[in-house]
């Protein structure tokens, strides 16, 4: 058999590759290069190994900006997905509030980032803002720049404020493609609206919700803009999240060895979390 | 266990904007005898699946009333009202165990424990579903699935009827007889009264001790199968039911005598006078080739084995006729007869009832 070789269709690869070696593995390999020399500008370079990342894994400054990310981003996870299950629970599945249920729930989502710090700087000033006058009124003395737990409370409700309609329309979304049997069958086998929860509705949205833990796990777990403009990190190091963490070393201090190797540390943390909770929720699938 | 009653019962899907409102179902009596294996028979949109939800009460009817004996139901919430429905598609909670599926209805009507076990073990047994009663329901095929809803009705040794809406759809061929038959034996052991709907007439004809023929919102014909084949009360079940189904050919009267195919066909009995279009019904069966009938031309000629259908034309007409094994098809001069006992005169659709005429 005298098969025709002709290899030449490979180099329809060739803008693709290009492509993606400009905006992704190049950037990428340039942080590692980064990650494993020291320098003391002039663009000289030295070969420094696994230095910085030894510096970075055992520094406290790493540890506790590590600590409050996990922190900002389980309380938010907490809150943001039962919250979003039982408005979507709650909203409309047909008739004319549909339109209007999902359009009040997209709008937060519309917002720009830095706006939305913005928003929530000037609406929770304890002296102008209408929230933090309010609060104050109240009787609770309430200070977002100068109280940690002020700062925190308020990063973390902007954050629901922001964020919880993904979760509601995802989850949304979810529900409205469970058939009408399942509430049909429920209701024949006298199931209780939670048994109908539990056993019907819960099951069926478990891969949207997977995917709505996924998202709301990376993007709080990088989330830097909206606490930047609201407190910038403060007060003191208090609510700075480890993307103002890098930031400030990054930029502040240009000290690129580190940041480099703080990013890659960064990066993989991620990834491995978000690995190990996509496994741990499709483990049942496929049987 | 109750003798089912539906009085008067119409219903109508709220309209769209700008559309009259079409009645689903129109003007409906019926009674289920307690025990019966029903079957609702009839074509994609008739008006079948609206009425089993009628009776479960997923679904209030716009007038009329549902009686269970002597109880009126008509407001009466479905879980009250103990019935059971397998639907098209199988519906099974997925998180839980064989054996949780079927404990759930007893479990969440308060049942104890020391009940349940040997009920769906006993429910189990009768469907072959022991083996897998530990297993997640997730993981079972789609007949293993729908035997566990049709368990969840059974479990409940309190259940009125046993309601199929199209069950098996979505079956394998070859496992559509088995369990259409497991479906008939379980009918016999629990006696329990059992409707089952389809657009299917094998599957209704073979299921069913009495059959229940609906088209465009009504019924047009109940009885058993035999009575469905040889005396169809409407053109409607007489097409539909049947393979080929049965020749309806346009009639005329004259001089009060009923004329078909130019022919004079009084000799049936119609007896027909007064207006309305008028027809003549006769099926493939009872077409046989005689020296004294109709002439015919044959167009067409299949061989399906155990007979042959022949595609005949007379008078610009075209009707269907089976010719059993062993019989000859003439070559020449091809006439039909048709048999007398078996041809029917419809007058707008429905037939006309005429023992006077006698034949």
């Amino acid at each position: 058999m005298n098969k025709l070789q002709n290899q030449k269709a490979w180099w329809l690869v060739v803008p693709v590759v290009i492509l993606v070696a400009f905006n992704a593995l190049i950037p990428l390999m340039t942080v590692v290069n980064y990650s494993v020399q020291e320098t003391f500008g002039n663009n000289l370079f030295f070969w420094h190994g696994l230095g910085w990342f030894q510096e970075v894994l055992t520094s406290e400054r790493f540890h506790a900006s590590l600590l409050r990310q996990l922190a900002f981003t389980f309380t938010i996870l907490l809150i943001e997905v039962p919250l979003g299950i039982a408005v979507a629970l709650c909203m409309p599945r047909t008739g004319p509030w549909v339109s209007v249920c999902l359009v009040l729930m997209a709008l937060p989502l519309l917002i720009p980032w830095n706006v939305v710090g913005a928003m929530w700087n000037i609406f929770a000033l304890p002296d102008i803002g209408l929230l933090g006058n309010a609060v104050n009124s109240l009787g609770i003395d309430y200070n977002f720049t100068q109280q940690p737990v002020s700062a925190w409370v308020t990063t973390v409700v902007m954050d629901v404020w922001h964020w919880t309609s993904l979760v509601v329309l995802l989850t949304y979304a979810g529900l409205c493609s469970i058939p009408d049997a399942y509430y049909q069958a429920a209701r024949i086998d006298g199931a209780s609206s939670w048994a109908v929860f539990r056993f019907i509705q819960l099951p069926k949205l478990k891969r949207v919700l997977t995917i709505a833990i996924l998202l709301r796990f990376m993007d709080s777990f990088m989330i830097y803009t909206e606490p930047f403009v609201l407190t910038g990190g403060g007060p003191g190091n208090t609510t700075t999240f480890l993307s103002i963490d890098l930031v400030k070393i990054a930029l502040g201090q240009f000290d690129l060895g580190p940041a480099a190797a703080m990013s890659l540390i960064y990066f993989l943390v991620v990834l491995l979390v978000c690995w190990v909770f996509y496994t741990l929720m499709m483990r049942n699938e496929e049987n | 266990m109750a003798r089912i009653e539906l009085k008067g019962i119409r219903h109508c899907y709220p309209a769209r904007r700008g559309e009259d409102p079409v009645w689903a179902l129109e003007q409906l009596d019926q009674v289920w005898e307690d025990g019966g294996a029903y079957a609702l028979l009839g074509p994609s949109g008739c008006g079948k699946t609206t009425l089993l939800n009628i009776i479960s009460g997923l679904l209030t009817p716009t007038e009329g009333r549902v009686v269970f004996d002597d109880q009126d139901v008509t407001e009466v919430e479905t879980t009250a009202r103990q019935i059971a429905q397998v639907f098209q598609f199988p519906v099974v909670y997925d998180t839980m165990t064989v054996f949780d599926n079927l404990a759930f209805p007893l479990r969440n009507r308060g049942v104890p424990a020391a009940e349940i076990r040997p009920r769906v073990e006993e429910i189990a047994a009768m469907l072959d579903l022991t083996d897998t009663l530990g297993r997640r329901a997730a993981g079972l095929t789609a007949d293993g699935k729908q035997k566990i809803s049709l368990g969840r009705g059974l479990v409940r040794s309190d259940v009125n009827v046993i309601m199929f809406d199209e069950p098996l759809t979505v079956i394998d061929p070859h496992l559509k007889w088995q369990l259409r038959s497991k479906l008939k034996q379980l009918h016999q052991q629990v006696g329990t009264t059992m409707i089952y709907v389809t657009h299917d007439q094998t599957e209704a004809l073979t299921f069913a001790d009495r059959v229940v023929v609906m088209f465009e919102g009504k019924v047009v014909q109940v009885g058993t199968p035999v009575e469905l084949f040889e005396r169809p009360q409407h053109t409607f079940v007489g097409h539909f039911i049947g393979s080929p189904g049965m020749n309806v050919l346009p009639a005329r009267e004259d001089g009060g005598r009923l004329v078909c195919l130019d022919h004079d066909l009084d000799a049936l009995g119609s007896g027909a006078t007064g207006s309305g279009t008028l027809e003549v019904g006769v099926r493939p069966e009872f077409v046989r080739f005689a020296p004294d009938g109709i002439p015919v031309r044959i167009n067409k000629v299949d061989d399906l084995g155990r007979y042959q259908v022949a595609d005949v034309e007379a008078a610009g007409q075209r009707l269907r006729m089976i010719v059993p094994e062993g019989e000859t098809i003439p070559s020449e001069d091809e006439r039909v007869r048709f048999d007398p006992a078996h041809t029917h005169c419809y007058r707008d659709g429905w037939r006309v009832q005429s023992a006077e005429a006698g034949a």
